[in-house]
């Protein structure tokens, strides 16, 4: 048989519910979080900084540092050993040129901003989540880019192309019993949406051509709609800082030596009654 | 030496846009191929692989071990590659860095979702005793496109390997069966990079500094793709990853041949 509903009920083309908030990291240049279904992924930006160790310091221009972690407790089977295997380093080296492709850092010789992708909690597509974070996190801090990137991954299961697929539909075959393809393919991908331009792909599973082909024009259609709640994010995030702190020019609360206006009639109550 | 490199990367991309590469290569040509089989006493299985300046070897180790807990009838395919400083000075010594951990894993890859391996026939007992087959590359010579070369000798050692003979419940190491690994497919690793807007095929290492963008596309012997890796700093469009891959599936057979040949 073939893959007529998805498991968890979604239309092929869509992308599960997601979540996004930017700057909540307080310590960081720049920090977002970002969730796509059950995988959650926070991303905190510090630079430009000093580049060490030393001798990876580019003269010509910043140098874009990213580092992908699961924490122990985020996957879905036994706990994931601290420290960066293999996996991990391979995913920082494609999140470093998923990134690179809109930072300029062309005025920051010798420097590098360091981006820290940290998972709590992941379903699949969990690099994709990391990009995502990690983007709103860069726009956080200041960072030059000429656009955000925007990430999903897409799949082939079951005869079908499914966007943004979860851990079990990764392995589809062991969740659903009698499907005739059991060819699943996995395609994470990074776009550029002003542009339309790829700055991440990589497929695992057996697919003709044409399959992927599609499956590419999908994932750009599938990270317009992430690219839409990552500048959600974002908007939010200086929209509710205009508006707390206000314009210093229409700030009645302070009196010119900068104590609260009433800082006066308090005083003297406590003198009172003594 | 940073300022020749400077020098002949302008070099390659100016060629390039005068439509030739820098050794005068056609930009789909792959450079002259030798592969060698099973000249390594000590492994299973061997190959050496020579196109152009790169040389690569590769060879198996099989040894019976216990099946993974989630998969107990079935072998172990593992298929690593370090980098040695020896075979190219740019390369350090020490644990494998980003580079060679990409290397190794988009040629591990590429071979183990083709599912060219029969696993299931690797199973001695079930829950209790597979064989493991274990695949190394290691570069003698590195003037570019590891990971195309890399792929073909690891390809090419399994085809030669023979399981040793096991006498008491051990592997006699000595002895050598006339069985082959149960493989039924034929998985090739085509890395095309782009430079400019020109795509060409097995990069030298001074082309592979030059580029702008890269595709690995591994493919099985009909013609469908079985794992990608995109790399290098610049982006592609969608069109021309599908000419990428057009190209890629094109050589894959040529390749193919070779490989089937030894």
């Amino acid at each position: 048989m073939d893959y007529n509903k998805r498991l968890d009920g979604r239309d092929f083309d869509e992308l599960r519910p997601m979540e996004a908030k930017a700057g909540v990291i307080k310590k960081a240049d720049g920090s977002a979080y970002f969730r796509m279904g059950n995988t959650v992924a926070y991303a905190a930006v510090y630079g430009p900084r000093e580049m060490f160790p030393k001798f990876m310091q580019n003269p010509k221009k910043g140098v874009l540092r990213c580092n992908y972690n699961m924490m122990p407790f985020s996957g879905a089977g036994e706990r994931v050993r601290p420290g960066p295997g293999r996996r991990s380093k391979e995913i920082s080296a494609v999140t470093d040129k998923a990134l690179g492709a809109v930072v300029d850092l062309i005025d920051s010789p010798n420097a590098v901003v360091d981006v820290y992708i940290e998972l709590p909690q992941t379903d699949a597509g969990s690099r994709c989540c990391g990009i995502n974070a990690a983007a709103i996190a860069l726009a956080d801090a200041g960072i030059p880019m000429r656009d955000l990137v925007s990430a999903v991954a897409v799949g082939h299961a079951g005869n079908k192309i499914c966007v943004d697929l979860d851990y079990q539909e990764e392995h589809l075959p062991e969740f659903l019993e009698g499907l005739d393809d059991h060819d699943v393919a996995d395609i994470p991908v990074a776009i550029i949406p002003s542009t339309g331009e790829i700055s991440l792909l990589q497929m695992d599973g057996i697919v003709p051509k044409e399959v992927l082909m599609k499956a590419l024009h999908k994932a750009k259609d599938a990270a317009m709609k992430v690219n839409e709640v990552q500048r959600a994010a974002l908007r939010e995030k200086f929209a509710s800082h205009i508006a707390e702190n206000g314009n210093s020019d229409s700030d009645n609360s302070y009196n010119e030596n900068g104590y609260s206006n009433d800082a006066d009639a308090t005083a003297q109550e406590d003198t009172d009654g003594i | 030496m940073a300022i020749i490199d400077q020098e002949s990367k302008k070099h390659v991309k100016e060629s390039l846009i005068k439509g030739v590469r820098y050794d005068g290569r056609k930009k789909d040509e792959f450079r002259p191929i030798e592969i060698r089989t099973g000249f390594l006493t000590t492994a299973e299985g061997s190959a050496h692989v020579k196109c152009g300046e790169t040389e690569v070897i590769a060879g198996v180790k099989m040894a019976m071990e216990k099946p993974y807990a989630d998969t107990p009838d079935q072998g172990i395919l593992m298929v690593g590659a370090e980098l040695l400083p020896f075979s190219n000075p740019k390369y350090e010594s020490g644990p494998p860095d980003a580079v060679a951990i990409e290397v190794a894993r988009v040629i591990d890859r590429g071979i183990r979702e083709s599912k060219s391996l029969d696993n299931k026939r690797l199973c001695i007992k079930a829950g209790e005793k597979v064989w493991t087959i274990n695949v190394d590359i290691c570069p003698l010579n590195d003037d570019g496109n590891l990971i195309d070369i890399g792929s073909m000798a690891a390809v090419a050692a399994i085809l030669n390997a023979r399981f040793p003979c096991v006498e008491n419940d051990k592997v006699n190491y000595k002895k050598k069966t006339d069985e082959p690994v149960p493989i039924h497919r034929i998985p090739i690793a085509i890395t095309v990079i782009k430079i400019g807007s020109n795509l060409i095929v097995d990069p030298t290492e001074l082309e592979e500094q030059a580029l702008d963008a890269r595709l690995t596309v591994t493919t099985i012997d009909d013609g469908r793709l079985c794992s990608i890796q995109k790399g290098g700093m610049g982006t592609l469009s969608i069109e021309e990853i599908d000419k990428m891959i057009d190209l890629a599936v094109h050589k894959s057979s040529e390749i193919r041949k070779l490989i089937k040949q030894e």
